[in-house]
């Protein structure tokens, strides 16, 4: 398969859907108030960031004629690595949060104010 | 031991480590003597076997180096002490006078805890350091050291029963007004540098007297600076009013330095700057008018004291005013006579009043003495000899002295000196109506303290002894200098030539001859002025200032003598009352200062201390920053609300904030 006999999908179409998803994932942060479901939230946001990233670096290869970016496709490698690590931690804290309270809902943990 | 006159200095200096030491470990009496005493002692014999080699070799000035004590661009500052006739003749009565007033002290301050006459001792040997630094510094800086040492060591003396609320104040009111008169004089070394590139006396005072017209001009400024500084340190209007105060320490301490050795600094210091003063008429006559006005302001309040010290302390600021006038006058060796024949019978005099005071268990009012004189016979006839010296009985030291200074007085009125001639003869005429008024009033202390009754009540009269004879010794010693130290230098009126006046061929050579054209001219026409005194009216003026003391102790004779003693003062009181009140409050002059610059100052202070400190630094300053801090603080910490949705939407609303802006 030759790239000339696919029709490439216009970055900005990823780019709009990474748009989107972001948009879901700040508002699930924003609204949810169970921790996994932030979580989730989080996650999406930082795919979205993914997909951005890897339309980018279509786009740049493609306008510099070159096969493939690798630099912009590396930074994914690095954030799925780094979400990985973070939901390792976060469940970590959910649980010892669980073990105190019974309970993950982010509202009830506000005793660090004035 | 000439060539190392460092070490007359410096045994006094090591006296003072010593018994400030011994103080410490709360020494016995007899060591703190030894050591006070002694090391005053060995720096007198130095300084006299000093002198000895001195006037017996050829070289007139005599310069020691040590070393550079400051270098500073162009400035540089030996520290180096210098050996000429005027620093000689200094040294030799410091050191003496000194000594016989450390001796004096051991009888006097017996009485003192251990402590306290280790202080006392230690303060005193300090102040004979300073002195002999101030007299030998071969440059004005160094003389400036010992300046501010014996302001210091005058402080802490006066100052020494500190207990006592009105010593500490009378210690610091001398050293404020001493730190008015050493600004003139810091000045005036400033001026020196900036004109003459130093300050060396071997250096400045040739390269004045060559070229008198260049240096005409900048001499008054310099000149008119350094007797700002020695009207402050002795005493003169109108910043004399330290002196009074400063009897309220050790009546010893009053005899050295506040009458004997450290008040005449500032005729020392203008005679040693002769040469600027010579080239400024102006500075002259402004000396002149200063001590000539002095002399007699001060001899006015001495008449109505009844404290025996105070009257002695006025009369030592208008024994200063006639030391000054003769300097004026252009008799600077007749004033440097004066000093130490003042340094011979003012100590006597304040020793005797110690004396009497110690007699009297510390009473220093003259009405509630009399009649000492046959419970302390020693003590009377050798204040009685130096009471003569002062009012200026032929032969007596201060007849000499004091007549020299009337007659050069009188030869500049006479010479028209610096076209001033009205002005000086109106100055003669003031110092003559002086030494009436000294011859009065001391002769009036004298008859109050020694003669009559005694009237301080019975219980104190069964106290009345001699002294002991440290005390003693000293005074016969002083006395008798009172009688014959005169001789020193008579004048030629009497022997016929200038041989017999030894003090003044011995000081000739610090008159520096000024040279070049109309100033040479000048100082001929004064050496002709000198002599267009005749003989006759000589003799006439002898006869006319002896006449005047008799006629002063007369009356104070039929004043405080006899059946109607104290009459006739209280009529003539009576009769004036405004002029005595006037007088008896010694021309309201420290209310003056109260009112015109004590009170001023206070406020001020006050105000720099409640509203510029207290409002201003502490309140908006200090206070303000830590209430601001504070309180934005609180407002801003109801951020923190602890809710993580919360702070995720500032981040997302901060993101959107960012990116509207990048736009």
């Amino acid at each position: 398969m030759t790239p000339a006999t696919l029709i490439p999908i216009p970055y900005t179409w990823i780019l709009s859907l990474s748009a989107v998803l972001f948009v879901i994932g700040t508002i699930g942060v924003l609204l949810r108030r169970n921790g996994i479901a932030i979580f989730l939230s989080l996650e999406i946001m930082l795919n979205s960031a993914n997909l951005a990233f890897v339309a980018f670096a279509l786009e740049f290869a493609a306008r510099r004629g070159v096969a493939v970016a690798l630099t912009g496709q590396l930074f994914v490698f690095f954030i799925i690595g780094i979400a990985a690590a973070e939901a390792a931690v976060g469940l970590a804290l959910f649980i010892a949060l669980h073990r105190l309270k019974e309970t993950i809902d982010v509202d009830r943990f506000n005793i660090l104010r004035w | 031991m000439l060539g190392s006159l460092w070490l007359i200095p410096i045994l006094p200096l090591i006296g003072f480590v010593l018994n400030l030491l011994l103080g410490g470990v709360r020494a016995r009496k007899s060591l703190v003597n030894a050591v006070g005493v002694g090391s005053v002692g060995a720096a007198t014999a130095v300084a006299f076997s000093t002198l000895w080699q001195y006037v017996h070799q050829p070289t007139v000035t005599i310069v020691e180096r040590y070393f550079t004590w400051i270098a500073a661009g162009s400035i540089s500052v030996n520290a180096s002490f210098q050996l000429d006739p005027l620093s000689a003749v200094m040294v030799a009565f410091v050191t003496f006078v000194g000594f016989l007033i450390h001796v004096y002290s051991v009888g006097y301050m017996h009485g003192e805890s251990d402590r306290a006459y280790a202080r006392y001792f230690s303060y005193l040997n300090l102040f004979m350091f300073s002195m002999l630094v101030l007299v030998l510094g071969s440059n004005l800086p160094v003389l400036f050291v010992g300046w501010e040492g014996v302001g210091l060591c005058s402080y802490l003396l006066i100052g020494f029963y500190f207990e006592k609320d009105w010593c500490a104040s009378a210690g610091k009111k001398a050293f404020i007004v001493n730190r008015i008169g050493d600004f003139g004089f810091i000045l005036a070394i400033f001026a020196t540098f900036a004109v003459f590139g130093s300050t060396e006396f071997t250096d400045v005072f040739p390269m004045a007297a060559a070229h008198p017209q260049q240096y005409a001009a900048m001499a008054t400024v310099i000149g008119l600076l350094l007797f700002v500084g020695a009207i402050g340190k002795s005493a003169q209007i109108p910043l004399y009013v330290w002196l009074p105060d400063a009897m309220a320490g050790p009546t010893p301490v009053s005899a050295l330095i506040h009458a004997a050795t450290m008040v005449t600094a500032g005729v020392y210091m203008v005679v040693r700057c002769n040469v600027l003063f010579r080239l400024s008429p102006t500075a002259m006559l402004v000396v002149a008018i200063i001590g000539g006005l002095t002399a007699v302001f001060a001899a006015t309040i001495g008449l109505m004291q009844n404290d025996i010290k105070k009257v002695l302390a006025y009369s030592t600021v208008s024994q200063l005013g006639y030391m000054f006038l003769g300097a004026g006058v252009g008799a600077f060796v007749a004033a440097i006579f004066h000093v130490v024949m003042h340094a011979f019978f003012k100590a006597c005099l304040f020793l005797g009043s110690g004396s009497v005071i110690h007699a009297c268990g510390g009473e220093q009012d003259m009405r509630k003495m009399g009649g000492l004189r046959k419970y302390m016979p020693t003590t009377y006839w050798t204040f009685l000899a130096a009471t003569l010296a002062i009012a200026g009985i032929v032969p007596f030291a201060g007849f000499f002295s004091k007549d020299e200074i009337l007659a050069k007085a009188f030869e500049a009125g006479s010479g028209g000196l610096n076209g001033h001639g009205a002005t000086y003869y109106v100055l003669w005429l003031l110092g003559l109506a002086g030494a009436a008024l000294t011859a009065f009033y001391m002769f009036r202390l004298v008859y109050m303290t020694f003669h009559g009754s005694f009237r301080g009540g019975e219980e104190a009269e069964h106290h009345l002894h001699e002294s002991p004879w440290t005390m003693t010794l000293p005074l016969v010693v002083l006395g008798l200098l009172s009688l014959v130290g005169g001789f020193l230098g008579i004048p030629r009126l009497f022997t016929g030539h200038e041989g017999w006046n030894l003090i003044e061929r011995f000081l000739e050579p610090v008159l520096l001859p000024l040279g070049g054209g109309e100033h040479a001219a000048a100082e001929a026409a004064a050496q002709v002025s000198h002599h267009v005194v005749g003989a006759g009216v000589e003799w006439g003026l002898v006869v006319l200032s002896l006449a005047v003391a008799v006629s002063g102790i007369l009356v104070a004779r039929s004043f405080y003598i006899g059946e109607r003693a104290f009459e006739r003062p209280r009529r003539l009181a009576d009769r004036y009352p405004l002029a005595y009140k006037l007088i008896a409050n010694k021309y309201f002059v420290d209310e003056l200062y109260e009112a015109a610059v004590v009170q001023p100052i206070h406020r001020l202070a006050t105000l720099c201390w409640k509203v510029v400190d207290v409002i201003l630094i502490d309140g908006v300053g200090v206070n303000g920053t830590a209430f601001t801090t504070e309180l934005s603080g609180d407002l801003l910490r109801f951020l923190q609300t602890g809710n993580v949705r919360n702070y995720a939407l500032s981040v997302a609303m901060g993101v959107l904030l960012l990116v509207v802006i990048l736009w």
